[in-house]
């Protein structure tokens, strides 16, 4: 018997799901992580490793607990765990790792309802607990290799370590020996996903060809911090260093694969433009007069927070109203 | 008159003043870093909320109705003022924890709550029943959620190391570790309560 089915808009329909486009998001990832194996060693691996392997292992427990549907293979779980070891030092203890996962994914995600529910970015959850209660070791940065470790004593914990250029740029001294060409290719300290811009570039654009992403939420906030830290330079107005901007500290892991989150930003272009505007300016003010070095991820929590507000006042008309 | 063991047992559980009710939520979050100003703040309220319950529910025809806060507060008042007082002259580091969060049992919702709520419409005997049960829930809800904190924000528990080489996870002694740690508790109960019906 044929049924005719009466459905709300839209009607469009593609072959995409949630678990196709978290996978796609943790393929364009993996260019990053590859060069952090490249640029710390097989500390980094490890990190990378415990990270998704932790965050897989909550989120079947926590659903196991809940009596719900185990939907592990939305691969939701393991993008939360390998964002959140990008957000790490390369030289973290384990148990860093593993608390942090489980603290983004229960505590980020799960307790609000899972996938879909939540409003914060579960990996940002995360790695800001981690920073609140262990400071020590979130911002104890690991040098790159071939200055003085190599690949395999990079597991030791008491690897040598370095600031991250931000860090040096915050006690007022000068960054020397580092170009924006060691900045690209991530030959600094800093933790292990962020460094390696040109690896992240790429997966960038592979989500942007595929459309998975549109180029709304990044760029305009990429440009609002290489604006405004141009604007207010130490050296006077209009004097600032953007590239130096741009290039440093975790703004294009932050701007391309957390902030553009389809869960916690908004959904109408208007809203984005706002959004990634927000997110731009807030985390200029926090490294100009702030008390944090970095502040991308502080930034987007916050305007996570406000994206219920900014869907509100952005909601396209209905046609006829 | 009988004893109603069941408005005793109310505020522990079914009607616990922080976890369901949400009431007197400043001094919980302020004082819960440690479980000696946890417990030291609940015995204090307690106190308080026995003393008052008592008065006002002697008092309760005789106070015209216009002006019953003001009579409730100078009578909650009273009962601060010695609470403190005792404090500063038997336990002087306790006051000193506590601060200004002891003066300020005074607008505790809890007691002003009972004081209004029920105090103020029952027997001397059940106001003292009820400001007992009160009391323990509100006592219990600060050590559940100090100990919490202390244990994990401090690696401490009564002031004493429970455990060698533990990393205090400091967000615990934090006002966010607060928020958190009653966040959590409140789902808990509501879930138990949930469960009970």
């Amino acid at each position: 018997m044929n049924k005719l089915i009466v459905s709300y808009s839209p009607h469009l329909h593609t072959n995409e799901s949630a678990a196709k486009i978290m996978w796609a998001v943790f393929i364009s990832l993996l260019p990053a992580g590859i060069a952090a194996i490249f640029i710390f060693g097989l500390a980094a691996l490890w990190v990378i490793f415990l990270g998704v392997i932790s965050a897989v292992i909550t989120e079947g427990l926590l659903q196991r607990f809940n009596k719900k549907k185990i939907t592990l293979t939305d691969g939701s779980a393991a993008l939360t765990g390998l964002l959140l070891s990008y957000n790490l030092p390369a030289n973290s203890p384990w148990w860093l790792v593993v608390i942090g996962s489980f603290f983004a994914v229960a505590i980020g995600k799960q307790i609000f309802g899972g996938l879909g529910q939540n409003i914060f970015n579960p990996a940002l959850v995360g790695r800001v607990f981690l920073m609140t209660c262990w400071p020590k070791y979130m911002t104890n940065f690991m040098k790159p290799l071939n200055t003085g470790i190599n690949f395999f004593s990079s597991l030791h914990y008491d690897a040598l370590t370095a600031a991250t250029p931000l860090m040096t740029v915050k006690e007022g001294k000068a960054i020397t020996g580092i170009s924006y060409w060691d900045l690209l290719l991530g030959k600094h300290g800093g933790c292990l996903g962020e460094v390696c811009i040109l690896a992240l570039l790429a997966g960038a654009l592979f989500l942007l060809i595929k459309k998975y992403i549109s180029w709304h939420i990044p760029i305009i906030y990429i440009a609002t911090v290489g604006l405004f830290s141009w604007i207010f330079g130490s050296k006077g107005l209009f004097s600032g260093d953007w590239i130096f901007a741009i290039l440093s500290g975790g703004l294009v892991l932050g701007a391309f694969f957390m902030a553009t989150d389809y869960v916690t930003s908004p959904l109408t272009r208007k809203g984005q433009v706002i959004f990634a505007s927000g997110c731009g300016i807030l985390t200029a003010v926090i490294r100009l007069w702030g008390g944090y070095p970095e502040g991308v991820s502080y930034a987007i929590l916050i305007m996570n927070a406000a994206t219920p507000i900014i869907d509100r006042y952005t909601k396209n008309r209905i046609f006829g109203r | 008159m009988k004893f109603e063991s069941k408005e005793f047992i109310k505020g522990i559980v079914k009607e616990n003043p922080t976890f369901v009710l949400a009431l007197g939520l400043c001094p919980t979050l302020a004082v819960s870093t440690a479980l000696t100003n946890g417990l030291g703040m609940g015995i204090a309220a307690t106190f308080v909320l026995i003393g008052s319950n008592i008065i006002i529910s002697l008092i309760k025809n005789i106070v015209p109705d216009k002006i019953r806060i003001p009579c409730y507060i100078v009578v909650i008042a009273t009962f601060v003022t010695i609470t403190e007082l005792f404090m500063k002259a038997y336990s002087p580091a306790l006051n000193r924890a506590l601060g200004i969060y002891v003066p300020l049992i005074v607008v505790n919702c809890i007691v002003l709550g009972r004081a209004e709520a029920y105090a103020s419409k029952s027997s001397v005997s059940n106001s003292i029943v009820d400001a007992l049960g009160m009391g323990f829930g509100f006592t219990l809800a600060l050590l559940l959620i100090s100990g919490i904190r202390e244990v994990l924000g401090m690696g401490t528990f009564f002031g004493h190391k429970i455990m060698k080489g533990y990393e205090p996870m400091f967000i615990f002694a934090l006002p966010s570790g607060a928020l958190l740690v009653i966040g959590l508790l409140m789902g808990l109960f509501s879930l138990l309560k949930n469960r009970k019906t």
